[in-house]
C-alpha cells in the first residue's frame, strides 16, 4: 500500500510539469495583447506598452518564459498579476472560498443523493422510485445557469428567504443558495447512481446470506448493503470534488462567490497567464490527490481490493 | 358565485384606478417616498465595483474602477461643474495662462492637508507628476503629461529615460508652481480635471507599491481599506477644505463580477447603486424600479470606423461614406434594439461637452435611403458591394452591429456583415496591425469636456487614438491654429469649424450617445446626481435617516 501511493505520487511530477505547459502555450496563443489591452478604446503608448512587457518578461519567447516560471515556482514564487499583486496572495483568498462553497456542496450532494438514491432503491418500481427517476431526470436536462437563476429568483427575489449574493463567504447561510445549485446536478446523478447499485445488490448472495443468518433489517441495509453499494457511488464523489473547485465558473458567477471560478473567468478574460497557470496547476494537483485518496478508501471499503 | 366575484375585481380595479390618477396630479407615491425623510451626513453608501485592475496611484487608473475609487480619495486642482462646462476650482486657487498659453502659473489654496496629516504644496504636484511621466515607473496614463516640456527626457520613445525631472515644472513657492508647454494649448486648464494629475504626498515616493494597495490623498475621502475582490472603503475626511464636501458619512465599494447580481442585489436593498442595469433587466427595470430608475445621458458616443488603409476605403470618395451614414435607422435601432439605452448621434461630439452643436452632422445623421442610394452612386459605389464591421465578441455588441447591417442591407443593397472577434483583446489587436478588412466599432468616452477631445484625439494624423489612417491636411491645420488660439472661446469656434470638414470627410459614422441606466436603492434621498462621464457624484449622495 506505501508503496503504491509513493508510485501514484511520483507520477504526479511529469503530470504537473505536462499540464503546466500546455497551459502556458495555450495562454500564450491567447489571440490579442493583455498589455495593450490595458488602454481599450483609447490609444496605447507605444514606449509603456514596451516597458510593461518587459517587466512581466512577456518580451521573451515562450520557452524562455515557461522556464523562468518553473524555475521560480520551485522557489515558491507563482508570480505577480498584471495589477502588481503577487499571484499566491491571490490565489489564497480564493481557495479557501471555493472549497467551502465545494464542501458544502458535497455535503448536501451526499446527504440528499444518497439519501434519495437509497430510499427509491430499496422500493425499485413503487411510486417512490418512478418519482425519483422522475425528479433527477429533470434535474440533469435543465443547464446549471437556469437552475441558478431560477433559485435566485424564487428564493432569493421573490421570498426574500435567502440573501441573493454571497457578502460573506464564511457565512454558511450565504452560501447555501449557491451550494446547493452547485451540488443539484451531481446529487442527481448520485441518486441515480445509488439507487440502481442498491437495486441491483438487494438481489446478491451476500443479502440472502445476511438476512438468512436472521440479521436485522437495519444492520442488513445500513452495513451489508450501503457498503457494497457505495464503491461506484464513491468514485463519482471523488472526480465531482475536483469538478466542483474546477468547474464553479457558471454558479460563482451567477452569485457573485468570490472564489476560483470567478479568479480563473476574470484572469482568462484578461490573458493574465501567471495566474492561469497557477490556478489550474492546483487544480491539477488538487484532483490527482483526491482520486489517489479514493483508490485508497477502495480497500477500506472492499478487503477484497487489495494493492500490490 | 363567480359572477358575483369577478364582478367585485372589476370595481376593485375601477377603485384602485381612480386612485393612482388622483395621486398622479402631485407625482405619484414612490417619488414622494424618494425625497421624503431627512439625510443622514453620516449614513454609508453602498455602490457596486468589480476588482480595480491596477494599484491605487492617480496615474494608473485607465479603467473606470479604479479610478472610481481614485476620485474621491483625490482632490485635483480643478474640477468640471456637473450639467455645465464650467471648470471649478478645487485646490487651485486660480490656473492661469500667459498671452500664448504655453506658460501655465498654478496657486494652491493654502492649508490642505493629505489624510496623512502631511501639508499639500507646490511640490507635492510636481514631485507627482514628475513621477508619472516617467516611463520607469509603468504608469499607464503617463502619456497624459506629454504637453510638458521635458516629457521626452522621462518617457523617451526607446530606451532608459535621461532624467527624473521635467524642465517645464518649476516650484516658485510652497504653494505656486509653473507648467511651460511644448507648445501653446489653450484648454490645459481642462485637461487638469483629470484624476492622472493629482498630488502625492512624501510617503507616497518611499514605497510607491504598497501606496498603491492603501492611498493616501487630500481627497474629500479618506481610504479605510481594500479587501480585494470584496470590498474598498472609504469615509468622510472631516478636515476636507474643498467645495465638494461629502454629504455622507462614507463609501463601501462592493464587488461585483455580473451585473444581475448587483441588480439583484439593489433590488432587495443590499446595495445603493449599480453601474449598468444588465441587458435582460432593460426591458422592465423602469417597472422594478419606479422613479428609482435611473436614465441618464452622458459624454460618450459610438460610431462605426472605415479601416482607411484598407483596399476598400483607400481613395473612396466621403460621399459614400455618407451614404451609408444616412442608411442607418437611428431612432428605431436606439428604441427597439437597444432599448432606449443610447440616443441617436447627431454630431461627431458629444452632449455636454463645450461645443458640442446639435444637429452639427446636418443631414448626414438623418435616415433617408432615397438620398443615401444617390450618395452612394454619385461617389462611385462601395467597392465590392460588401462591407463589414468587426466588433469584439465578448460583449454584448451583436444586436445592434446586426441591426445596423440589416438597415444598411434594406435602404441601399450594400451587403452587410458583422466581423466578430472572439475577445476585447483580438478586435484591439486587429486594429493596431492594421488588419480591420472593412470598418470597426469604435467608442469614446470622454477625458476632458472640450470639443477638441472629440475631434483632435481621434482623427488628427498623428493623433494617439487615431487607428483608421484617417488623414486629412485641413483638418490638422485647423486644430493646430484652435489649439494656439489665445482663448478658450476662440479654440472651441475653430474647432466647431473643423468639426465641419469632419462632416465632409467622415472619418467616422456617428452612431449614437450612451445613457446610464442604473437604479437606486430606497435608502438614498433623493435621485443620486450624476457627473458628465457617467458616474455618480459621490460626495452629493445623501442617505435616508433611518
Amino acid at each position: 500500500m506505501g508503496r503504491y501511493a509513493a508510485r501514484r505520487l511520483l507520477q504526479m511530477i511529469p503530470i504537473f510539469i505536462g499540464t503546466t505547459l500546455l497551459i502556458f502555450l495555450m495562454v500564450h496563443i491567447l489571440p490579442g495583447d493583455p498589455i495593450r489591452a490595458m488602454w481599450g478604446d483609447k490609444a496605447a503608448d507605444p514606449a509603456q506598452v514596451a516597458a510593461l512587457r518587459h517587466e512581466f518578461g512577456l518580451d521573451q519567447p515562450v520557452w524562455n518564459q515557461y522556464l523562468d516560471y518553473m524555475a521560480n515556482l520551485f522557489q515558491g514564487d507563482f508570480g505577480r498579476t498584471f495589477g502588481g499583486r503577487e499571484v499566491v496572495d491571490v490565489m489564497s483568498e480564493a481557495f479557501p472560498v471555493t472549497l467551502r462553497l465545494a464542501g458544502l456542496a458535497i455535503v448536501i450532494e451526499i446527504i440528499i443523493g444518497i439519501g434519495l438514491g437509497a430510499w427509491a432503491g430499496l422500493k425499485a418500481g413503487k411510486t417512490v422510485d418512478s418519482g425519483v427517476l422522475v425528479f433527477t431526470l429533470l434535474v440533469i436536462s435543465v443547464p446549471v445557469f437556469v437552475l441558478g437563476y431560477l433559485a435566485r429568483f424564487i428564493f432569493a427575489d421573490e421570498l426574500g428567504w435567502l440573501p441573493p449574493n454571497v457578502q460573506d463567504s464564511t457565512d454558511f447561510s450565504q452560501l447555501f443558495l449557491p451550494a446547493f445549485v452547485l451540488a443539484m446536478l451531481s446529487m442527481a446523478y448520485v441518486a441515480r447512481l445509488t439507487r440502481t447499485t442498491f437495486a441491483e445488490n438487494l438481489r446478491a448472495d451476500y443479502m440472502r446470506t445476511a438476512t438468512a443468518k436472521g440479521l436485522p433489517r437495519r444492520r442488513i441495509v445500513g452495513v451489508h448493503l450501503l457498503r457494497n453499494s457505495l464503491i461506484p457511488v464513491i468514485t463519482f464523489i471523488g472526480t465531482d470534488i475536483g469538478g466542483f473547485i474546477g468547474g464553479a465558473v457558471i454558479t460563482e458567477g451567477i452569485f457573485n462567490v468570490q472564489g476560483v471560478g470567478n479568479l480563473l473567468y476574470r484572469a482568462i478574460q484578461t490573458s493574465e497567464g501567471s495566474t492561469i497557470v497557477g490556478v489550474v496547476t492546483i487544480i491539477v494537483l488538487v484532483i490527482l490527490l483526491i482520486n489517489l485518496i479514493i483508490d485508497l478508501l477502495y480497500a477500506v471499503l472492499d478487503p477484497r481490493i487489495r494493492y500490490a | 358565485m363567480r359572477g358575483a366575484k369577478s364582478a367585485k375585481w372589476v370595481a376593485c380595479a375601477i377603485t384602485v384606478t381612480l386612485a393612482a390618477t388622483a395621486c398622479g396630479g402631485g407625482g405619484s407615491d414612490s417619488s414622494d417616498d424618494m425625497n421624503k425623510g431627512k439625510a443622514d451626513p453620516k449614513g454609508i453608501v453602498t455602490a457596486q465595483l468589480s476588482e480595480p485592475q491596477n494599484p491605487l496611484q492617480p496615474a494608473n487608473a485607465k479603467e473606470s474602477q479604479g479610478s472610481r475609487v481614485l476620485r474621491t480619495v483625490f482632490a485635483g486642482l480643478v474640477d468640471y461643474k456637473p450639467g455645465s462646462t464650467e471648470l471649478e476650482n478645487i485646490n487651485a486657487e486660480s490656473v492661469k495662462p500667459n498671452k500664448d498659453s504655453s506658460v501655465w502659473t498654478v496657486k494652491l489654496k493654502p492649508g490642505w492637508k493629505f489624510h496623512d496629516g502631511t501639508t499639500v504644496t507646490a511640490k507635492s504636484y510636481v514631485d507627482s507628476w514628475n513621477w508619472s511621466a516617467n516611463v520607469a515607473n509603468n504608469q499607464t496614463n503617463s502619456s497624459w503629461f506629454a504637453d510638458i516640456k521635458g516629457y521626452e527626457d522621462v518617457h523617451p520613445e526607446k530606451g532608459k529615460p535621461k532624467s527624473d525631472k521635467m524642465s517645464g515644472l518649476k516650484v516658485v513657492d510652497e504653494n505656486t508652481f509653473t507648467v511651460t508647454l511644448n507648445s501653446p494649448v489653450s484648454y490645459f486648464a481642462y485637461k487638469l480635471g483629470y484624476d492622472v494629475w493629482a498630488p502625492l504626498p512624501e510617503a507616497f515616493f518611499k514605497d510607491p507599491k504598497a501606496f498603491g494597495q492603501k492611498p493616501i490623498g487630500n481627497g474629500p475621502y479618506k481610504f479605510v481599506s481594500w479587501d480585494h475582490n470584496k470590498l474598498v472603503k472609504v469615509r468622510k475626511f472631516e478636515d476636507y477644505k474643498g467645495p465638494n464636501a461629502a454629504k455622507n458619512g462614507g463609501i463601501d465599494f462592493k464587488n461585483y463580477t455580473k451585473a444581475d447580481a448587483a441588480y439583484s442585489d439593489l433590488r432587495s436593498n443590499n446595495l445603493d447603486w449599480i453601474e449598468q442595469v444588465p441587458t435582460t433587466a432593460l426591458t422592465n427595470y423602469k417597472q422594478d424600479l419606479g422613479d428609482r430608475a435611473i436614465d441618464q445621458e452622458y459624454s460618450a458616443v459610438q460610431s462605426v470606423v472605415p479601416a482607411f488603409y484598407s483596399k476598400q476605403f483607400k481613395d473612396i470618395d466621403p460621399k459614400v461614406i455618407q451614404g451609408l451614414s444616412m442608411a442607418i435607422d437611428r431612432d428605431t435601432i436606439t428604441k427597439k434594439v437597444l432599448h432606449g439605452t443610447r440616443t441617436p448621434a447627431d454630431s461627431f461630439v458629444a452632449r455636454g461637452v463645450l461645443g458640442h452643436k446639435d444637429g452639427a452632422l446636418g443631414d448626414v445623421a438623418k435616415f433617408d435611403p432615397a438620398k443615401a442610394k444617390a450618395l452612394i452612386k454619385e461617389g462611385g459605389g462601395v467597392p465590392g458591394d460588401k462591407i463589414s464591421i468587426q466588433f469584439n465578441a465578448d460583449q454584448d455588441h451583436k444586436p445592434w452591429v446586426d441591426a445596423v447591417c440589416n438597415s444598411i442591407r434594406k435602404s441601399v443593397g450594400v451587403e452587410c456583415v458583422g466581423d466578430s472577434k472572439p475577445t476585447f483583446q483580438a478586435d484591439l489587436n486587429a486594429r493596431d496591425n492594421k488588419q480591420v478588412k472593412s470598418m470597426y466599432r469604435g467608442g469614446w468616452v470622454l477625458d476632458y469636456p472640450v470639443n477638441s477631445n472629440f475631434m483632435r484625439d481621434l482623427y488628427g494624423s498623428k493623433a494617439a487614438g487615431n487607428t483608421s489612417g484617417f488623414s486629412n491636411k485641413e483638418f490638422d491645420e485647423l486644430s493646430t491654429k484652435a489649439d494656439k488660439a489665445a482663448t478658450l472661446d476662440e479654440t472651441v469656434k475653430l474647432y466647431q469649424e473643423a468639426e465641419q470638414i469632419l462632416v465632409k470627410e467622415m472619418p467616422a459614422i456617428p452612431l449614437w450617445f450612451y445613457k446610464v441606466n442604473s437604479g437606486q436603492s430606497t435608502n438614498i434621498l433623493g435621485k443620486i446626481p450624476y457627473g458628465q462621464d457617467g458616474d455618480p457624484i459621490f460626495t452629493d449622495v445623501q442617505v435616508k435617516q433611518k
